[in-house]
């Protein structure tokens, strides 16, 4: 519902919001979220606090309402940005540098950790305007892999000072997302309508499989992989379209559904309820694909906190539920989709859900935090 | 030039050096030059000077030059004066961090506003349009909150100085539109525009709120020194069950004059009140408040409160004493409170347009020669007068920024009030503000893309600024690029489109990105450019013997028709792979097809033919008699009528190539009718 909605006004164009992952015993809902700027003169990373649900009020004005515990500045547009783990948090830049900040809990700072310059670049890492925008991140402690404008793969180490491994021109286009598909695999997208699987291990600088939209290459700009079931991955493209894979079969996605007017900027499976998946735009919106609502018992891990109890799910969950995602025409009789946000204008950017709380940024520089998904 | 500056550049001395200009969208650079005062009669060349544009043009050019390295140099201190260049912006409040989110939340009202639908009638479209002029004022006021707590929060006395001005020029604004907002948009009518009006006063009269609240919270009120102060201050706001509240402490301690107190307590009680509904006329109301007035009369005269000089005070506020009131006047602290207060216990039924003599008169009254009006005080003036043009005016010249006037223009134009007001210039006053209210939004480095929407709303002249403007967005990276392109391609802004495209294609090009470059191109159906790419990936191909970027050619699709270039490219590389997958007649087919079907460029029919070379050499026959033939015919028109004839007799090498080809075209002519004959006669 919207009320459990609050909403601030942060002065700076919002390129990505993520919630802090929470630790794997927890139960409590996700707490902490960092935002990253864009196309600001001075660009930066800020720590917020959700704000206290149920102890509205007790604290004075600002109830429910998110608050800035700390923040840093940061060199170029956040391109993207994820947590590595509760503390550090990886950062790619319009400039080609990717950082690691550290968020120190006790007293509410940030420092940059460690940071690769230049780790994307145009034609000569040493000249001094080559660097080229690192356009995606994914980690995986204490493994990070990078991708940019170059086209280039990165794969670094948190602590190691040089790339561990660099495929250059792994893509003659702009490579604007990654994400990982297994612990050895990860999964690209391109400006020219192309999925791609790397094989980290194997040496040859080649994709191990391409898959490619139809029709007109139009490009994509997210991709996402089905928590449990690994083959099932969505992606969204420049014509706001929503692509559902199996990357067992086939070299064309399984269903093409239409969603959003405008670029889909990002592409979520809810992490511990997979039948959720959310989708933001440049047109302003904000979708919630909901399959699960045919199943009549229906197992709800949505308390249970974050990623962490993702695997427990999965031995429980209805094949039939899994694969609505894969059928033919999900939109039939499966699938409910609703339009979060109906009367926003400019650019939803980024969006991240963890346990029932959702959080996004938008050009309109307000951060929304939605507590109560499923309520 | 000889006009009174209106705004001064601080630093800028016209006295001592001659400045010149250079105007952008949104700001204009000063600076000076080398000429020096005493070469000042050049100005007066200027004029005289029979090419005047071409000296102008010289001076600025030259100047420009000197201000660009000046600029970096004057980042440092003490740069010397004649190096200096200074940035006149049109809306500096643009520039103010906190006030980023009155400019996004606001543009959601806007927005809002301009899709509201006009169906809605008479009654619930006023109600409508009231919302949204709350909705903004509640904006400035969650504003001004953020700009009072950075100033408290703030160490340093500069930055606080700064906020504390901001929050006053937040609070005018307020206090302007809450005004507009009852006398134009909602339009009160008599009765309930005194209501609405003490409202507004109590809202902004907050200087004695501190004074009221330490009263309030001392342990006995009724003690302090300041209580009738604050009994007053209720009383002049028409707070009555508040003051009635506060006097019946007063009355329990002073048993003696309990019955003075009662007869004070139920004249306020008694006090007839215009009311919102419609329970009442205004000649009920009038009879009402006459018997009432008479009451108060009676008890003045026959010396009820002669014994307390504050309530004597307060009996003769209520009979709308206006000498009684103007005692009070420091705790009216405006001209506009006291004519609030005036209206109340006097003219309880004053009509709109009666405002304008009260109002004037409560001015003269208040001031009373001593202090002259501020534009503030002229700017209330002119909307007690309704003279919104006047309002408006005034606002834009007090102002240092044109979001509100551009917003309330908006929206008093939305309430049908601005009509058949065309500005010389040809469009109105409304787009004319929002136009320099959005180009204002396009020339700060975040904030351009609320400008889009407000040019939007602009029919005659947005589309034109918006082009203008949208152009000058720098394209740092793709993800910006697209947004931008977006917002070109909704609004079939197809010139645009292609130059964004353009750009980025060639700068992918310069980075040896070919794959980015082209899908530039493809997205703004670049045919040229598509050409121009393809030839970069054909000549790369020549020089090296092998294609890069296979990824990207392999899967060209249905882009591949964008330019016949590119379908060659296509098509090559589908002979390539034919070739490395052993499929011989098919690849040749294809390959004559890519000559005789002329797809293939002339310049690229050697190296065509070169590759039909080893497909010539196979053991087995591939050409037949006919493509053979076709083959030759391509050779002869080739080195025949191309031409650069000479330039293959003056190479060798092209030379022994074209030489080898025949022979081999001949032995495979004699091979192929071997064959043909072979198969045909058995």
């Amino acid at each position: 519902a919207m009320e459990d909605v609050s909403a601030k006004f942060v002065s700076q164009k919002i390129s990505r919001t993520r919630w802090r992952p929470l630790p794997a015993a927890a139960l409590q809902p996700p707490d902490l979220f960092a935002t990253g700027s864009w196309d600001n003169e001075d660009n930066r990373i800020s720590i917020w606090s959700a704000g206290d649900l149920g102890n509205a009020g007790l604290n004075g004005e600002y109830h429910g309402e998110p608050h800035l515990l700390c923040d840093i500045q940061h060199n170029g547009d956040v391109m993207d940005m994820q947590f590595l783990d509760q503390e550090r948090i990886v950062v790619a830049s319009s400039t080609g540098t990717v950082t690691i900040f550290r968020h120190h809990q006790n007293n509410q700072t940030l420092s940059a950790n460690h940071r690769w310059e230049k780790a994307h670049y145009h034609v000569d890492q040493d000249t001094s305007c080559g660097g080229a925008a690192c356009t995606g991140v994914v980690c995986s402690n204490p493994e990070i892999v990078t991708v940019g404008e170059d086209g280039r793969i990165n794969l670094f180490r948190a602590d190691q000072k040089d790339a561990v491994r660099t495929i250059d021109n792994a893509d003659s286009s702009t490579l604007h997302a990654v994400t990982f598909l297994r612990t050895t695999e990860i999964l690209t997208v391109n400006s020219i309508g192309q999925l791609k699987i790397w094989d980290l291990r194997q040496q040859r600088n080649e994709p191990s499989q391409i898959f490619s939209l139809a029709g007109d290459r139009v490009p994509l700009h997210c991709v996402d992989r089905h928590p449990n079931q690994q083959h099932i991955v969505a992606t969204g493209g420049q014509d706001g379209m929503l692509s559902i894979w199996d990357i067992r079969q086939g070299t064309m996605p399984v269903s093409l559904l239409n969603a959003h007017e405008a670029e889909m900027w990002e592409v979520h499976f809810h992490p511990s309820d997979p039948d959720h998946l959310f989708t933001c735009s440049e047109d302003g919106s904000l979708w919630h694909w909901d399959t699960s609502t045919n199943v009549s018992e229906k197992p709800s891990f949505l308390h249970q906190g974050g990623r962490s109890t993702a695997y427990l799910s999965h031995s429980t969950i209805n094949q039939s539920v899994v694969s609505a995602w894969l059928s033919n025409d999900p939109t039939k009789d499966r699938m409910e989709i609703t339009n979060l946000i109906p009367n926003q204008t400019l650019s939803v950017n980024s969006l991240d859900v963890l346990g029932p709380c959702l959080v996004y940024g938008t050009d309109a520089e307000a951060i929304y935090v939605n507590r109560q998904l499923f309520a | 030039m000889d006009t009174v500056p209106s705004q001064v550049v601080p630093g800028a001395d016209p006295s001592a050096r001659q400045l010149c200009f250079a105007w952008g969208p949104a700001e204009v650079l000063v600076c000076e030059t080398l000429f020096g005062r005493a070469g000042g009669s050049r100005s007066r060349c200027l004029s005289q000077s029979p090419s005047p544009s071409r000296f102008w043009g010289e001076g600025r050019a030259g100047a420009a030059a000197r201000a660009l390295t000046g600029s970096v140099a004057g980042t440092g201190e003490g740069a010397l004066s004649s190096s200096r260049v200074f940035v006149v912006r049109r809306d500096q409040d643009i520039y103010i961090q906190t006030l980023r989110k009155l400019f996004n939340e606001s543009h959601g009202i806007f927005m809002g506003l301009q899709r509201s639908e006009e169906e809605l009638a008479g009654k619930s479209r006023k109600a409508q349009l009231v919302q949204v002029s709350k909705n903004y004022r509640s904006v400035i006021r969650a504003c001004m909150e953020d700009m009072h707590q950075a100033a408290v929060s703030t160490r340093d006395p500069a930055l606080q100085g700064q906020y504390s001005t901001q929050v006053s020029i937040l609070s005018a604004m307020e206090l302007i539109w809450n005004l507009c907002e009852i006398l134009f948009v909602e339009a009160a009518a008599a009765g309930p525009l005194l209501l609405r009006l003490l409202d507004w006063v109590r809202l902004h009269v907050c200087d004695v709120d501190s004074m009221v609240r330490e009263v309030l919270s001392s342990e006995s009120p009724s003690k302090h020194k300041l209580f009738w102060n604050v009994v007053d201050v209720f009383v002049l706001q028409g707070r009555m069950d508040e003051a009635r509240h506060l006097l019946s402490k007063e009355a329990s301690a002073n048993p003696t004059s309990m019955n003075m107190y009662k007869i004070l307590d139920d004249l306020m009680k008694k006090m007839p009140v215009p009311s919102l509904g419609n329970t009442q006329t205004l000649t009920e109301l009038e009879l009402k408040w006459q018997h009432w007035h008479e009451e108060c009369q009676r008890y003045l005269q026959d010396g009820t409160f002669a014994s307390n000089p504050h309530m004597e005070s307060i009996c003769k506020i209520l009979l709308g004493d206006e000498d009684a009131i103007l005692e009070k006047k420091e705790l009216m602290t405006t001209w506009y409170h006291f004519l609030v207060t005036r209206l109340l216990y006097s003219h309880p039924t004053v009509k709109p347009l009666e405002l304008r003599f009260y109002a004037q008169s409560s001015m003269d009254l208040f001031l009373g020669g001593e202090s002259s009006p501020e534009p503030l005080d002229m700017i209330l003036m002119a909307a007690f007068e309704f003279e919104m043009h006047q309002v408006i005016k005034e606002c834009s010249i007090v102002l240092s920024n044109w979001w509100f006037v551009a917003h309330l223009t908006d929206l008093l134009d939305h309430c049908k009030l601005l009509q058949s007001h065309n500005l010389y210039f040809g469009s109105n006053m409304r787009e004319f503000l929002l136009l320099e209210y959005a180009s204002g939004l396009f020339s700060h480095h975040s904030l351009w893309q609320l400008g889009v929407d407000y040019f939007d709303y602009c029919p005659e002249y947005g589309r034109v600024y918006l082009e203008l403007h949208i152009e000058r967005i720098p394209l740092s990276t793709e993800q910006k690029a697209l947004k931008v392109l977006r917002i070109c391609e909704q609004r079939q802004m197809h010139e645009q489109v292609r130059s964004i495209c353009k750009i980025m294609a060639m700068k992918a090009l310069r980075n040896n990105r070919l794959g980015s470059a082209l899908s530039w191109s493809i997205r703004a159906k670049d045919a040229a450019f598509a050409t121009l790419i393809s030839d970069r990936f054909l000549k790369d191909y020549c020089e090296r013997g092998c294609f890069s970027d296979l990824d990207l050619i392999d899967n060209l699709g249905p882009s591949m028709l964008l330019s016949d270039r590119l379908t060659f490219l296509g098509k090559y590389r589908e002979f390539h792979r034919l070739y490395g997958e052993k499929r011989f007649p098919e690849a040749a087919r294809l390959l004559l097809t890519l000559m005789t079907a002329h797809i293939a460029p002339c310049s690229f029919w050697m190296t065509l033919l070169t590759d039909a070379l080893p497909l010539l050499e196979q053991k087995e026959v591939i050409f037949s008699a006919e493509q053979t033939y076709e083959l030759m015919r391509c050779l002869e028109d080739l080195t025949a009528g191309n031409p650069d004839k000479q330039k293959f007799q003056d190479d060798d090498v092209e030379t022994t190539k074209v030489e080898m080809l025949r022979l081999a075209l001949a032995r495979n002519l004699a091979r192929v009718i071997v064959k043909e004959g072979t198969v045909e006669g058995s």
